[in-house]
């Protein structure tokens, strides 16, 4: 048997799986948010679907909130992330416990980091009962709104929570690997520590926390639970309006879920495209 | 390296410790919930404790356990299949270079990034039509979705770094290709493998819209009993729940801690979680 075929008979069960399940999963909600269904008569595709999404002012706030809770979370994480990871790189007194803690957190699903989030930024969770001890409010309803709030800030502090260690593991790795004899010769050459980190580690870590930073962002303009626990009835985020959609009484709103599922996937088709860019980058680590 | 100042040490102590403060601050309430007895507004600490909730989840009414055996079956499932057939794929990956294999390792790629909801709503259409809905095997082969592209990323990781040769002098030295198989190739890839398989099994354990979605509401994993009962408030019951959810969590960093580094390729799907 020629090294050839051996290669493709090891590839045809997994292209088999993914093919069937992931692609044809995808092709069937595209081809449902056309409207055609042969079998119960609609044979015309057409885009009514996509223009009653579109036009529909409930979409168009789902959208922008979704979008602003995956760019701000995923903004913070990267920000946090490569803060934690120059200090984690550095010793201190209790550098192994956060570093362990830090891999603890990216086993934890998001659904109990979520769970947590809303037991401690509720208004009866326990940020309230401190400020409550602390005089600063005496009902509940005084405390400001973190969690099912229309900025999704308990949404957004939930991934920050579970993406920070996520994108911190991978660029303290790429950190170690890099060493530090570059910032020294930097430091030599008169660079102050922040021009060290600015101008040499930065770019050498940048397409590893780029890489990192794009699954977070598709991860968060795509996930439901998260959301579906922490968020505000209204607007929902994207996935969650999905969702709903689809489950809704009314079956002629199917096309329009579907229609947003597509919307989820295009986003994430871009970021695909921008995660092997970055990974050509790194030299197909 | 010179030495630091004091100021910047005593700063890089204070971030640390308000790191580690953060990390576990999320995990304190569910805990102390699971053995609080009416935690109500606005009590710092619970008033009495209890293993009421305990208890309630552990006895035979609540449906945890059951749903721990189920949940444990599936994530077993498709770690299995995703080991059978992701192992050779990734040797194809790792090992041989081909036309098109760009584009193959982005269709391997693409369900790992792509929301389990952009492909789940079309999926379950067909799923009717086939009878898989509302069942576990539809849900096990939904959970392939994320968790097959991910073993066999790995186990494309793992056959980068491996060597051949040794398989060529077994076979020369007259080992049939099972022999070869059984003890040349798979004790030098069965630390991967396990690596793998337990982060693999980790990824259908944390799957939550793919089987709402093909499950129906009717295989009730113990992430879906998670999220209704702390949608519905009964957060004691939802803490012991919780708690009983990091678990595999926990034990499966104790066995690995070493491999879960950003350098291993095992760590890029754990973003899903």
């Amino acid at each position: 048997m020629s090294e050839h075929l051996k290669t493709l008979l090891r590839l045809a069960p997994a292209l088999t799986v993914i093919g069937l399940l992931f692609f044809g999963g995808l092709v069937m909600g595209l081809i449902r948010s056309v409207n055609y269904m042969p079998v119960i008569g609609l044979t015309q595709p057409n885009l009514d679907a996509y223009r009653a999404v579109l036009s529909d002012p409930d979409f168009l706030r789902s959208f922008g909130l979704t979008l602003h809770i995956s760019l701000t979370s995923t903004i913070l994480s990267a920000v946090l992330a490569v803060s934690a990871a120059l200090l984690l790189r550095r010793s201190f007194a209790g550098r192994r416990l956060a570093t362990f803690l830090f891999q603890l957190n990216l086993t934890v699903p998001h659904l109990v980091g979520a769970i947590g989030i809303l037991y401690l930024f509720s208004q009866s969770g326990s940020f309230a009962r401190l400020a409550h001890a602390a005089a600063l409010i005496d009902r509940p309803a005084e405390f400001p709104a973190l969690v099912y709030d229309p900025n999704a800030i308990g949404i957004i502090l939930q991934y920050v929570w579970k993406e920070v260690p996520f994108i911190g593991v991978i660029v303290l790795a790429n950190m170690q690997a890099i060493g530090q004899d570059y910032e020294a010769v930097a430091r030599s050459l008169g660079a102050t520590r922040w021009q060290a980190i600015r101008h040499v580690l930065l770019p050498q870590i940048w397409p590893g926390v780029l890489s990192a930073s794009v699954i977070v962002f598709a991860f968060t303009f795509g996930a439901y639970e998260i959301p579906a626990l922490l968020g505000a009835s209204y607007p929902a985020a994207l996935p969650v309006l999905a969702y709903r959609s689809y489950t809704d009484v009314d079956l002629a709103s199917r096309p329009e879920a579907m229609a947003m599922a597509m919307v989820i996937a295009l986003m994430s088709a871009a970021m695909i495209l921008i995660y092997t860019r970055a990974a050509r980058r790194r030299g197909g680590r | 390296m010179d030495r630091d100042p004091a100021l910047l040490r005593t700063l890089r102590g204070l971030a640390g410790l308000a790191l580690i403060l953060w990390l576990v601050l999320p995990l304190i309430p569910l805990a102390i919930w699971s053995f609080a007895r009416g935690w109500r507004f606005p009590d710092i600490l619970p008033q009495s404790w209890t293993m009421q909730a305990w208890n309630y989840a552990l006895s035979d009414t609540s449906g945890v356990l059951d749903s721990l055996t189920l949940t444990i079956w599936i994530a077993l499932c498709a770690t299995g299949l995703s080991i059978l057939i992701g192992v050779p794929a990734g040797r194809a990956l790792g090992l041989s270079n081909f036309r098109g294999k760009g584009l193959v390792e982005m269709m391997i790629l693409a369900p790992i990034i792509v929301p389990g909801i952009a492909v789940a709503l079309g999926l379950h259409g067909v799923f009717i039509g086939l009878g898989l809905t509302n069942t576990t095997t539809g849900v096990i082969l939904v959970h392939l979705i994320p968790t097959l592209p991910y073993m066999t990323l790995v186990m494309a990781g793992i056959f980068a770094n491996y060597d051949t040769a040794f398989e060529d002098q077994a076979r020369s030295l007259g080992a049939s290709p099972w022999q070869t198989f059984r003890h040349v190739t798979l004790p030098a890839i069965l630390p991967g493998i396990i690596v793998g398989g337990l982060f693999a099994f980790l990824v259908s354990w944390s799957q939550y819209i793919l089987t709402l979605l093909i499950g129906g509401g009717r295989v009730i994993t113990l992430p879906l009993l998670l999220f209704n009962f702390a949608a519905s408030g009964r957060n004691d019951i939802a803490g012991a729940i919780g708690m009983i959810y990091i678990l595999p969590g926990v034990l499966v960093l104790i066995l690995t801690a070493r491999h879960l580094t950003g350098r291993n390729v095992a760590i890029g799907g754990l973003g899903r979680l």
